[in-house]
């Protein structure tokens, strides 16, 4: 099976503070650990274990600048085979549907029986997937957390909906399907891997080499904009707890005492 | 003004939560508009749902096919497309039916997609304003949309509150006939429930509540020691159920459980909107995080900033020593 992959790199969460900059336009992006987002690495993983067992290739796209390169490299060195930047001035600014238009134009270039999302991105909407799919008019489905390969040109596939419960669903092939966090264990990739890759050369693709209308995407094309960054008027916020570990150690017994939290 | 819809999801015949709150949204964007209820489904739990929603919405239209007894996101899709006249914004709630459906949608209309909005600033000439949260909650932002050719916009869960209203003595019109034969490339089999875990989190009135910040498996030890000398129970967040080092049965969120505690110690859980929305019945909350800036402290009731490897330890040895006091 030939399996896209479409993956990005953000600044993440887990190892960041995010904060505004000092003009509030932005975050703050001197000093922000980016990594691949963590959906489209399952992703990757997904893809790399049904080619194990089925055989075919696992190809990892992303839409971004040179530095995007980084997570490119990453996931060819946990053994996907080919790694494109898709790469062009005019798709600065581009929203959702930008994105999605611009992957669009890839993915009919080549011949791929399956494209893989993740959920959703960092700053994201959850939305670059299910829109490629209607443009290329494939079904889609959304919050995968399972896919058995059946015979015939389908899949079926587990949608994970409220409370964990699972939604199975029987889809056609070609489809895409955004992934959802846990529907593997992916595999740990080390500095040696990456080394192995650091100089395999990476195919970068512009507008003109994709077909893409520069017109119709990029921020002129975008209908949806951000505006500027901020942080909120806190709630009512919580009561920090201030003093030495002792002393805040007894505090918090006092107060789940009270409220009935102490057997 | 463009015509405002709200999309209705439902089951068993009765209308979820979420209408009332696309409701208030709607009035958000135009104070004077009168949105429309548009709801899919087939036979009498279809029935149902129109008649109770005709007391909140002055008009409700009813798409009526056995192809859409069950809500397969590309039927209802089509079958959105043929009804909805060009231009109009769509209303949808942001949970797993409205992430299958909306984007998609919006590109089959040539309309402008928002999704997970929180916050509607209001609209000027095409331009409409909104409120989203980026970076799980860190920061918000200010977005706009330009609704020239309609919109489709997801709504976060609980975000609009529900507005008190005069009963609407509202209008159902079927729309059935427009559909014409609907077929689907993903076709739904059936739902497997999830399964029962060894410990039952919905029943404990304390729960140690660990997230990423629990860093490693071996870690968990740390907080079932703290349980097991509150007498309360593990719980998590999503990503330690995603790495393995608990059951999904212990997950709070609006994927796993939803939790009703008397107290709700949060340990290295940053406070995403999925994770909150299990959590219910306006619990204690203590939050433990290393980050000050971390969103669960603006919903916390106590904060604390410090390493959770090195406080819960404490934390644990002096309720023991209280235990002993007591006992002698
Ligand atoms: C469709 C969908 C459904 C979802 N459903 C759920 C759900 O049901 N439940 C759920 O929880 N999530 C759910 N999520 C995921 C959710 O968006 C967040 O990613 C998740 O809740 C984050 O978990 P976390 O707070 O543990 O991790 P993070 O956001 O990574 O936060 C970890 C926190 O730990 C702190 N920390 C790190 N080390 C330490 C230390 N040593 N001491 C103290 N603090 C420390 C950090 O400062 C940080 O604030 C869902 C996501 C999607 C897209
Ligand atoms: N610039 C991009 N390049 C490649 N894939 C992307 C890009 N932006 C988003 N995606 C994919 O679409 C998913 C959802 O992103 P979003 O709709 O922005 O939340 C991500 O998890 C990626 O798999």
């Amino acid at each position: 099976m030939e399996i896209l992959v479409c993956a990005r790199r953000v600044p993440d969460t887990s190892e960041n503070e995010i904060e505004l900059n000092s003009a509030g336009n932005d975050i703050e992006r001197d000093d922000l650990v980016y990594s691949i987002n963590e959906p489209d690495n399952y992703a990757v993983e997904e893809a790399l274990q049904i080619v194990s067992r089925i055989g075919g290739s696992v190809t990892v796209v992303t839409v971004g600048g040179e530095d995007d390169e980084e997570i490119l490299r990453r996931e060819m060195a946990m053994g996907a085979t080919h790694g494109v930047l898709i790469s062009d001035d005019a798709f600065g600014g581009s929203d959702g549907r930008g994105i999605a238009t611009i992957l669009k134009a890839f993915v009919q270039k080549g011949k791929y029986d399956l494209v893989l999302t993740g959920v959703q991105a960092e700053d994201g909407g959850a939305q670059v997937g299910g829109m490629l799919a209607a443009m290329l008019d494939y079904p889609f489905a959304s919050l995968v957390n399972s896919i058995e390969v059946l015979d015939g040109g389908k899949l079926k596939i587990s949608r994970e909906i409220a409370g964990g419960n699972k939604e199975m669903n029987e889809i056609d092939l070609p489809c895409v399907l955004s992934i959802q966090t846990g529907i593997n264990e992916p595999r740990y990739v080390g500095m040696r891997g990456i080394r192995q890759v650091a100089s395999v050369p990476i195919p970068t693709y512009g507008a003109s080499d994709l077909g893409v209308d520069p017109g119709a995407v990029g921020q002129a094309a975008a209908k949806v904009k951000r505006v500027d960054y901020f942080v909120p008027a806190l709630g009512k916020g919580a009561e920090m707890l201030q003093g030495s570990r002792e002393e805040i150690v007894e505090k918090v017994v006092e107060l789940v005492a009270a409220k009935g939290g102490l057997k | 003004m463009a015509r405002i819809f709200t999309y209705i999801a439902h089951k068993s015949g009765v209308p979820d939560d979420s209408a009332a709150e696309l409701m208030a949204a709607a009035r958000k964007i135009d104070a004077a508009s009168s949105p429309t209820a548009i709801v899919t489904g087939w036979g009498p739990d279809l029935d149902a749902v129109c008649s109770s929603l005709q007391s909140s919405y002055a008009e409700t239209w009813k798409i009526s096919n056995e192809a859409l007894v069950y809500p397969n996101a590309e039927l209802v899709r089509k079958a959105l497309v043929k009804v909805l006249p060009p231009g109009s914004i769509l209303l949808v709630a942001h949970e797993h039916f409205g992430i299958d459906l909306a984007p998609g949608l919006s590109v089959k209309m040539n309309a402008a997609f928002v999704s997970d909005v929180l916050g509607i600033e209001g609209i000027e000439g095409s331009t409409l304003r909104l409120i989203r949260q980026e970076f799980g909650g860190q920061v918000s932002a200010h977005v706009q949309c330009d609704i020239s050719s309609g919109a489709v916009i997801t709504l976060r869960p609980g975000a609009f509150k529900p507005l008190e209203q005069a009963s609407a003595n509202g209008v159902v019109a079927d729309k059935s006939p427009e559909l014409g034969p609907l077929t689907a490339g993903r076709r739904y089999l059936e739902t497997i429930v999830a399964e029962a875990g060894d410990v039952d989190i919905t029943k404990h009135a304390v729960l140690v509540s660990i997230g990423r910040g629990i860093q490693e498996k071996n870690n968990v030890a740390i907080a079932q020691e703290l349980a097991d000398a509150l007498g309360a129970a593990v719980s998590c967040s999503r990503p330690v159920v995603d790495a393995k080092w608990l059951e999904k049965s212990r997950q709070v969120g609006s994927s796993g459980k939803t939790v009703k505690p008397q107290v709700y110690l949060a340990c290295g859980i940053s406070g995403s909107f999925q994770h909150l929305a299990g959590i219910k019945g306006n619990p204690f909350i203590v939050a433990i995080n290393k980050n000050p800036k971390a969103p669960i402290f603006q919903v916390a009731d106590v904060g604390i900033v410090d390493d959770l490897l090195e406080f819960l330890p404490e934390l644990t040895n002096k309720i023991r020593e209280m235990h002993s006091v007591s006992v002698k």
